[in-house]
């Protein structure tokens, strides 16, 4: 808990619900009545709507990206780091917007919220949406804050992926495309992953067949799993070894199978914390939206035809530890932009911390977002 | 401006797609996009340069030009793909310059001439690794480990089937003369071509 909040910090923030009545028709064919989208905002829009940045979470992520909600809270947002006041995504001159995507579960429509017609909550009934969906119902929550432009849309692994279809759904409504430690699409490998991790919660008992609300528990063995999976896929072997290294918690081994290394530890406090604050169904969902994504494919798997259109200017980065999302294949988004003629800048940082590197204030980084958004503040102001 | 990247800027033809192997700071893309409507990339390995490309709006990529271009770029991709005070730098020069004519239609190319007589002389009277003006690291840090004399390039581009398109050799202040055209090899300090596949 902070005493007094940093004073780069946007401080105390609230989140804010807008509800949408035009029905959203699916990419698996199923259409959403009605929907909610839960957001924050940073910084002041400006006169022309010139001024805003949507930033696009990732797997675990949230519409809490920066500030605190209460005095009591632990942590900041979850890119506390780049947002605020004198940060790359500078809350003094940039109006920041940050949602909690469909099936989310953080307050926006999604399977622990009311389902209209059955009168339950939606559980697995919930229908699998895809990033394209979700950059439909970004565009709608854009209508409905009057910004017809986005100076720049921002958003790492996932949200990456987001960004990448803004630029190819909606050219003219994007000026600026940030893709950080992303893909274009994922490798047998990482869908590999993410069929483990789905795999443990869906064998976990209390799923329930994703029900397991009406019976008043959670899977939490299986979504621990699955966290304690993702987790070690988000930090590099280095990292590892510099955090935990073979560490005994009790300074000897005791020939059972309590917690013994500092590194179990460390994951099973993650996944139990993960169990906490998210929810089984989404997890499911948004391992399936990674999944399919696939851009390319309505193009005959050439990238680069489906970044032909528009002016939009990208920024892409990669972290040389990141074996999840590695250096290269964001250099396969650079390869099919470069072939598009795209005005584009790719910064490969060295990091030693795997995944995870997008979210920490790593110097070379925060330098390289520093320079391009100060491009970027040139064209408003 | 260095004077190299002047004359370079000259060879080039407005408008068209160009490619910057080790582009520095940015300076030259800079001009060209600037001056000569030029639209392309550079490439480059260094953290701050990086951030330089970045500030003066130049389309930067970060790589390391030793491990080759065939992920990045298809044949033919630019007009001009330049390279200068690289070359000498590169784990593999013969590769890179075959990659540089793959991509581009022309290659531009600059070096430090080892035959400059200053290095030839230092050399043989001193016994020691020449360290001149166009060639001033100690044999221990330096990072031009591929040098190269002009009779040493054009032996290349001839065995290599390049063809020549133009040439010019300068002292170091980049001023060309009757007499460093007349024995260029000994003379010149810096040599840059203008290639194509013959």
């Amino acid at each position: 808990m902070p005493e007094t909040l940093p004073e780069n910090s946007v401080g105390l923030v609230t989140a804010q619900k807008q509800h949408f009545e035009e029905p959203l028709a699916l990419t698996c064919g199923r259409t959403l009545e009605n929907y909610d989208l839960v957001y924050e905002t940073y910084g002041e829009l400006n006169a022309d709507q010139s001024n805003a940045i949507l930033i696009c979470h990732a797997l675990s992520g949230d519409h809490h990206a920066a500030g605190y909600h209460s005095m009591d809270d632990r942590k900041p947002g979850w890119w506390e780091s780049c947002i605020g006041p004198g940060k790359p995504f500078d809350t003094n001159h940039f109006f920041v917007v940050a949602l909690n995507n469909l099936g989310g579960c953080s307050g926006s429509t999604g399977p622990n919220t009311l389902n209209p017609a059955s009168g339950q909550l939606w559980g697995s009934d919930f229908p699998i949406v895809t990033v394209e969906d979700w950059i439909q119902s970004q565009a709608r929550l854009a209508d409905s804050l009057g910004i017809q432009q986005w100076a720049a849309v921002v958003g790492g692994s996932l949200g990456g992926m987001q960004v990448m279809q803004w630029s190819i759904d909606f050219p003219e409504r994007i000026r600026h495309a940030l893709v950080i430690a992303s893909a274009p699409k994922l490798s047998a490998q990482n869908i590999a992953f993410n069929e483990v991790a789905r795999q443990a919660i869906l064998s976990d008992p209390e799923f329930f067949d994703g029900h397991f609300y009406q019976h008043d528990t959670v899977p939490h063995r299986g979504l621990k799993l699955a966290r304690m999976l993702g987790h070690i896929t988000y930090l590099s072997d280095e990292a590892m070894r510099g955090k935990f290294g073979r560490e005994l918690r009790e300074g000897k081994i005791n020939f059972g199978f309590d917690v013994e290394f500092q590194i179990e530890s460390y994951l099973r406090y993650q996944g139990q914390s993960f169990v906490n604050r998210f929810d089984a169904n989404t997890y499911l969902l948004m391992t399936k939206t990674l999944d399919y994504y696939d851009p390319a494919a309505k193009f005959d798997n050439e990238l680069a035809r489906a970044f032909t259109h528009g002016d939009t200017e990208f920024l892409v980065c990669s972290f040389t530890s990141d074996w999840r999302f590695a250096p290269e294949r964001s250099q396969e988004i650079v390869h099919a932009l470069l072939d598009a003629r795209r005005k584009v800048t790719y910064a490969e940082i060295e990091a030693n911390q795997g995944h995870d590197a997008f979210l920490m204030p790593i110097p070379q980084y925060m330098n390289v977002l520093n320079a391009y958004m100060a491009r970027v503040k040139k064209e408003i102001s | 401006m260095r004077a190299d990247l002047e004359i370079i800027q000259n060879w080039i033809q407005p408008d068209s797609h160009v490619l910057d192997l080790g582009c520095g700071d940015g300076t030259l893309m800079h001009a060209l996009t600037q001056r000569h409507q030029v639209k392309g990339y550079g490439l480059e390995y260094d953290d701050l340069n990086i951030i330089s490309c970045i500030e003066k709006d130049v389309n930067v990529i970060q790589v390391d030009l030793d491990q080759g271009l065939s992920d990045l770029f298809d044949d033919h991709s630019f007009d001009y793909v330049i390279m200068t005070q690289t070359l000498q730098a590169m784990q593999r020069p013969d590769r890179l310059l075959k990659e540089m004519l793959r991509v581009g239609r022309e290659g531009i190319v600059t070096f430090p001439n080892f035959g400059h007589w200053k290095s030839r002389t230092q050399l043989s009277f001193g016994g020691f690794m020449p360290v001149t003006k166009a060639l001033p690291n100690t044999w221990y840090n330096t990072p031009n480990i591929h040098l190269c004399t002009v009779r040493d390039f054009e032996q290349f581009c001839r065995d290599n089937n390049i063809r020549i398109l133009q040439r010019m050799v300068v002292d170091t202040s980049h001023q060309s003369s009757f007499l460093i055209k007349m024995f260029p090899n000994l003379l010149g300090e810096i040599a840059l071509y203008r290639i194509s596949n013959g």
